[in-house]
């Protein structure tokens, strides 16, 4: 189980959300993806992606217009 | 081809699913109504179903709800995946920006009212579906056309090319007009009961009002032109402008987003002007800066603005009174502005603002 980082600062919605999950299908469950964001579309747009998909979202941190979002990957697709 | 006959057939030999299992759909997801009624009515009929959806660069989706403050801000979402949610369905969300540029500069099949190639792009998306599909084991297609629903990709005739050039035959169903069709392989193979598909028709929304009502889906979106900022007049205005005044028909991501951004006002034809109109939109070109000469009050509040192409002396005045008209200096004697070229060296103007009723209306973009 590993944790990684996906830089989708300034990158406009969708992007962001696109980027996670295209990063997430390289991983395994249990691994950790910790998503760097600035469109506050983002905090809306990972969450309900994560839903959809069963991954779990961790945390969520949004301060100075920094978004920070950390999910678990879901169980074996 | 006439429409009745039967479609060729998808020639992908696709294995049978293990006794039991679930045949599977893949659902193209726009985010409004017809597409999430064609997806549940396939999940009721128990098919396994996850959406597709393609982003383009001229998506209404996303950015620009953020873009713009709206003074009733309504809780931003990203309408595809809201449906996902309430289907319970997956949602796979595909960047297609650079390959989507040849269906929009060079359409097989022309141009609807605006600059929207809808045929070119309803095959095109349907192709990368079937891709999807063939990479993902699933079996068939579904999409939520409505037959003569639209004037240009949605007709009888125009059915059966979206069906053939995207090479997905007869695994591609349309649930919500089905019955108006020939039968599909989803339907011969018996996976789906063509009797509980429906017969849609014409412009009219209420057939998929009560639908939804059925379903108890409520407060779903309902996109008036199209899925995409194509369909828009003044959209496509300014990217036919944006065209031939390069010269060339071709864009990068980064001027189609422009285009949805600010008041757009071509004084020259050597240069236009991108004029926030709120916060939201200056912070959005404030990203752009270093790209763009511009320029901004400094004596009175007002937009940013954006100079797109060449300018010399005179034009910068203008537009430094132009700029002045769009700020709360608009009736002071001379406003202060300050204009910066790419290098980042600033230079003093004042200007008496332009009068309201000196920009010729053309101007505008
Ligand atoms: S409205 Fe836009 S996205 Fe929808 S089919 Fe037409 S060109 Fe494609």
């Amino acid at each position: 189980m590993s944790h990684f980082v996906l830089d989708a600062r300034y990158l406009l919605c969708p992007m962001p959300v696109i980027r996670t999950q295209n990063r997430i299908a390289e991983l395994a469950p249990g691994d950790t993806l910790e998503v760097h964001a600035t469109d506050p579309g983002a905090l809306h747009d990972i969450p309900a992606w994560c839903r959809v998909h069963g991954h779990e979202v961790v945390s969520v941190t949004n301060a100075d217009k920094k978004i920070s979002i950390t999910l678990r990957v879901g169980g074996a697709a | 081809m006439s429409p009745q006959q039967p479609l060729p057939v998808n020639s992908i030999a696709r294995a049978a699913p293990a006794a039991g299992a679930p045949r599977k759909a893949v659902a193209l997801i726009s985010g409004g109504l017809d597409s999430m009624l064609a997806a549940k009515v396939m999940l009721e009929q128990g098919i396994h179903v996850e959406g597709i959806n393609f982003y383009t660069g001229f998506c209404v989706e996303g950015h620009t709800h953020a873009i713009r403050n709206h003074e009733h801000a309504k809780p931003k979402r990203n309408n595809a995946l809201w449906t996902a949610e309430q289907l319970g369905i997956k949602l796979h969300i595909i960047e297609v920006i650079e390959e989507y540029k040849d269906v929009v500069i060079n359409p097989k099949h022309g141009y609807g009212a605006n600059l929207n190639p809808c045929l070119d792009c309803k095959g095109f998306m349907v192709r990368k579906a079937r891709e999807w599909m063939e990479k993902n084991d699933f079996d068939f297609i579904i999409t939520g056309e409505v037959l003569g629903q639209r004037p240009m990709s949605q007709r009888r005739d125009t059915m059966p090319v979206v069906a053939r050039e995207s090479g997905a035959f007869d695994r591609l169903l349309r649930p919500l007009c089905a019955k108006l069709l020939p039968e599909t392989l989803p339907e011969r193979e018996g996976w789906v009961d063509r009797s509980k598909l429906l017969d849609f028709n014409g412009r009219s929304r209420k057939p998929q009002m009560r639908l939804a009502a059925q379903y108890g889906f409520t407060d779903y979106a309902q996109p008036a032109g199209g899925c995409c900022f194509l369909t828009n007049e003044q959209y496509s205005h300014k990217l036919a402008d944006l065209w031939s005044t390069r010269g060339t028909k071709q864009y990068e991501l980064d001027d189609i987003m422009l285009l949805k951004v600010g008041r757009h006002l071509r004084p020259r034809p050597n240069f236009k002007m991108i004029v926030g109109r709120d916060e939201g939109e200056n912070n959005f070109l404030e990203g752009y800066r270093k790209r763009f000469v511009h320029l901004h009050a400094t004596s009175h509040e007002g937009p940013l603005v954006l100079i797109d192409g060449s300018a010399n002396e005179d034009d910068l005045e203008l537009a430094a009174r132009l700029t002045a008209r769009f700020g709360k200096g608009r009736e002071a004697e001379s406003v202060t502005l300050t204009v910066t070229d790419m290098q980042g060296n600033n230079r003093e103007f004042k200007v008496v603002p332009m009068p309201a009723n000196e920009i010729p209306p053309e101007w505008y973009l």
